[in-house]
């Protein structure tokens, strides 16, 4: 993603006012190639910031770009002088877009790079609470994060004395510790947190609350009481229950804690009527996430949201396809840790949202009254 | 030689250089350096304050003032003011906007001063708030500074054109030498071969005696016409020839030549001498591979000659080329701003005779150049003057 000239077609960098080449002032964003060479490489050892300080040697490099521009860059370890390398944008601790050289191919332990690791959330190594075991996305994220080589995946359990579905894959997994937590429950939250706070590098907050209905067909406010305890008020005591410990151990050693997880529906962009109550409760999360982002910007910890349609679960049985499979969502959670992203749509009808939102939001609004 | 098309500089002198001793780290502001240089000024020239009606002024550090509210600060009425904000090349791009004034007469006497202080977080400030482009594409990448950027300049330099540490470090260890004759200079012990390469690395391959300290000073001197300086009784150094260019050889994709080496021809032509003919040689010297880069572009070599001519060369005060002959930046210090008069002061004291322990025998005719303004990834302004003392 660079700026491109919409006049005569040059992409510019560093981000600017007018074209270099033609002076237009139609600068837009635009997906640029992103192959380029690497032309010198330097490794600051002395660097004058705090930050840069505790992390020397840092390698950085200039890379003539083949759509143009040269851009300087955090370079992959296996980058070489005069070898073609990838360029990606990523979000580094303070939340700032930077360009990243990787080698054009695949090479051994790739994503172990250490200034790689800096701009990612890697579960590999890492010690990661999943917040609701109960639910299907839950187990299935159990189960990505371990395949990702997560050290210790912790998950919660409301009453645990209650059996479940797939509770017995659950307790079998080698590193998996099941630990009680009801996230609606101020008490429970602080007491897992009492315990294992220091030791969640990531959290994945997989509470889940979806009950039909919107405003007029539902009498009283109890369900939709019941729906901002679990999702809101949930969200709430796992931020003050973990957040402080996270956002303190950001810089916590080569495993440090990295990234806060939230699984959110979709219509928390776009009210849809048919599950009105359950959009504007996901619609609140959504908002208190930007607040949990910035306070945890200090400590360098990132807020991942996943936006999903419909999830192929009991809850949404009367939903007509495409659902998103919960194993979908669990992949996607790892992928975007992989890559250190702050937003994902997982499945079509989340990113044909993300779309229709985009072009036009009064058009979306009158079509999901359908 | 092509031939200058431009107006001659006839009858533009320079007087009074003035160096106010560097200190690493000051308590003082900027405003107190520039004042500083001005007193001196006028001490050395023998004026009143009044008598300067032209400012112009280059600093890093002087916050939210410019060159207008320096006046009323100083108490100085001018009928000619600039403020210069381009960091190595200030001094010749002020020079020579100083020296048209004073050749249409929209001034007499235009007092050219740069000064910075140096608190103990000024320097770390300057480096994080340098431009946009700087702030949105470099400082985030490591926060080298103008360390990691030239690094990379340094080094596709060097391994194009075959150039070894020990070429680069040849220029550094002369010009310790030099600065040992300057009792002014920070650095004050001999430096060899053996100890620059032996220095810690700061950001590959720049290592530490590549680096200039940052440090608090102030420099300045006058501009006027011949028959002013006569009439004052003040020893003047004429102005003979100027060139500067901003942004050149853009499609270059590294740096490996500046803009001297679009106008040297002209720079030339315009003082009507050849690169053999000059006495001393004042380059800006944030890098030694970047004094190398100059002794090929203002003519001294063919590009890619720069290492093999140091090598043939001796760039101290008694050498047969005597090249930044106070230390320069990289052994006196780099006072901000100052650091782009450093060069053309000294200079004007040597065509002078004014030089004191540092002066070279028979300097007549000088050269100083100023390079400045790392936006992003390569210096942008470049600039060189060359000029005459009275005896020549």
């Amino acid at each position: 993603m660079l700026q491109r000239c919409e006049a005569c077609g040059a992409f510019a960098y560093p981000a600017r006012e007018a074209c270099p080449s033609c002076l237009s002032p139609d600068l837009a964003f635009a997906d640029a190639p992103r192959g380029g060479v690497l032309l010198a490489e330097t490794t600051a050892r002395v660097p004058s910031d705090v930050y840069f300080r505790e992390r020397v040697p840092w390698r950085i490099g200039l890379v003539k770009m083949d759509c143009g521009p040269t851009i300087v860059a955090h370079l992959h370890t296996d980058c070489v002088e005069g070898a073609p390398v990838r360029m990606s944008l990523q979000l580094d601790k303070s939340g700032q877009a930077v360009t990243f050289a990787r080698p054009e191919g695949e090479t051994p332990n790739m994503a172990d790079d250490r200034q790689w690791r800096e701009m990612t959330a890697d579960p590999k190594f890492r010690r990661v609470l999943v917040t609701n075991g109960r639910s299907v996305i839950g187990q299935e994220a159990v189960v990505a994060l371990k395949a990702a080589g997560a050290k210790t995946v912790f998950v919660g359990v409301a009453e645990p004395w209650r059996p479940f579905a797939g509770e017995d894959l659950l307790r079998r997994q080698e590193g998996v510790e099941v630990v009680t937590l009801d996230a609606a429950d101020e008490k429970s939250a602080a007491d897992l947190a009492a315990d294992i706070g220091g030791k969640v590098e990531i959290l994945v907050n997989t509470t889940e609350y979806v009950r039909a209905g919107g405003l007029l067909d539902r009498k009283g406010t109890s369900i939709a009481r019941d729906e901002i305890d679990q999702a809101y008020l949930g969200f709430i005591n796992l931020a003050q229950a973990f957040g402080p410990a996270m956002r303190m151990r950001g810089a916590d050693g080569i495993n440090n804690s990295v990234a806060w997880v939230n699984i959110l529906s979709v219509y928390a962009l776009a009210n849809w009527p048919a599950f009105g109550a359950y959009s504007a409760s996901q619609a609140a999360c959504l908002s208190l996430s930007h607040c949990l982002r910035a306070e945890l910007r200090p400590g360098g910890i990132k807020v991942m949201n996943l936006f999903t349609g419909p999830v192929d679960t009991e809850w949404f049985q009367t939903v007509p396809p495409p659902k998103v499979a919960p194993r979908a969502v669990a992949q996607a959670i790892v992928s975007g840790l992989k890559n250190g992203l702050e937003e994902m749509y997982v499945g079509d009808v989340a990113e044909e949202i993300r779309q229709r939102l985009a072009a036009n939001p009064k058009a979306l609004e009158r079509e999901l009254d359908r | 030689m092509t031939n200058s098309q431009r107006t001659p500089y006839d009858g533009i002198v320079m007087a009074a250089p003035v160096t106010i001793p560097y200190v690493r780290y000051s308590i003082e502001s900027a405003q107190w350096w520039i004042g500083r240089a001005l007193g001196a000024l006028v001490a050395q020239a023998g004026i009143k304050a009044s008598d300067i009606d032209g400012l112009c002024v280059s600093s890093f550090t002087m916050g939210t003032d410019s060159g207008i509210g320096l006046t009323q600060h100083f108490g100085l009425c001018v009928r000619w003011l600039d403020t210069i904000p381009l960091g190595g090349a200030s001094a010749i791009a002020g020079l020579r906007k100083a020296a048209r004034a004073v050749q249409a007469r929209d001034a007499d006497i235009v007092a050219c001063v740069a000064g910075d202080t140096n608190h103990v977080d000024s320097f770390r400030l300057t480096l994080e708030n340098f431009s946009r482009f700087n702030q949105d594409a470099v400082y985030p990448y490591g926060a080298g500074g103008a360390n990691a950027s030239f690094a990379l300049i340094a080094r596709n330099y060097m391994r194009t054109f075959g150039v070894s540490r020990e070429d680069v470090g040849r220029i550094a260890v002369a010009q310790r030498a030099n600065a040992l004759r300057n009792p002014h200079a920070l650095m004050k012990t001999p430096l060899t071969l053996e100890q620059y390469l032996a220095a810690r690395p700061i950001s590959d391959p720049i290592h530490l005696f590549d680096c200039v300290m940052p440090c608090a000073g102030a420099e300045a001197f006058l501009v006027m016409r011949e028959e002013t300086a006569a009439s004052l009784g003040l020893p003047a150094a004429r102005l003979l020839s100027t060139i500067e260019r901003h942004n050149a050889f853009a499609d270059d994709p590294m740096q490996v030549r500046g803009g001297w080496a679009m106008d040297v021809g002209e720079l030339y032509a315009m003082a009507a001498v050849n690169p053999d003919d000059l006495d001393i040689v004042q380059t800006y010297d944030d890098y030694p591979v970047i004094t190398m880069m100059q002794f090929e572009d203002l003519g001294f070599c063919r590009k890619g000659e720069g290492a093999e001519f140091v090598r043939a060369h001796d760039l101290t005060i008694d050498g047969d080329f005597p090249h930044n002959t106070s230390g320069g930046q990289l052994s006196v210090g780099q006072a901000g701003a100052a650091g782009a008069y450093l060069g053309l002061v000294e200079g004007l004291r040597q065509v002078l005779g004014a030089a004191g322990p540092t002066q070279v025998r028979n300097a007549r005719l000088g050269l100083a150049s100023g390079f400045g303004m790392i936006n992003y990834d390569r210096g942008l302004a470049s600039g060189a003057a060359i000029f005459a003392g009275p005896s020549r």
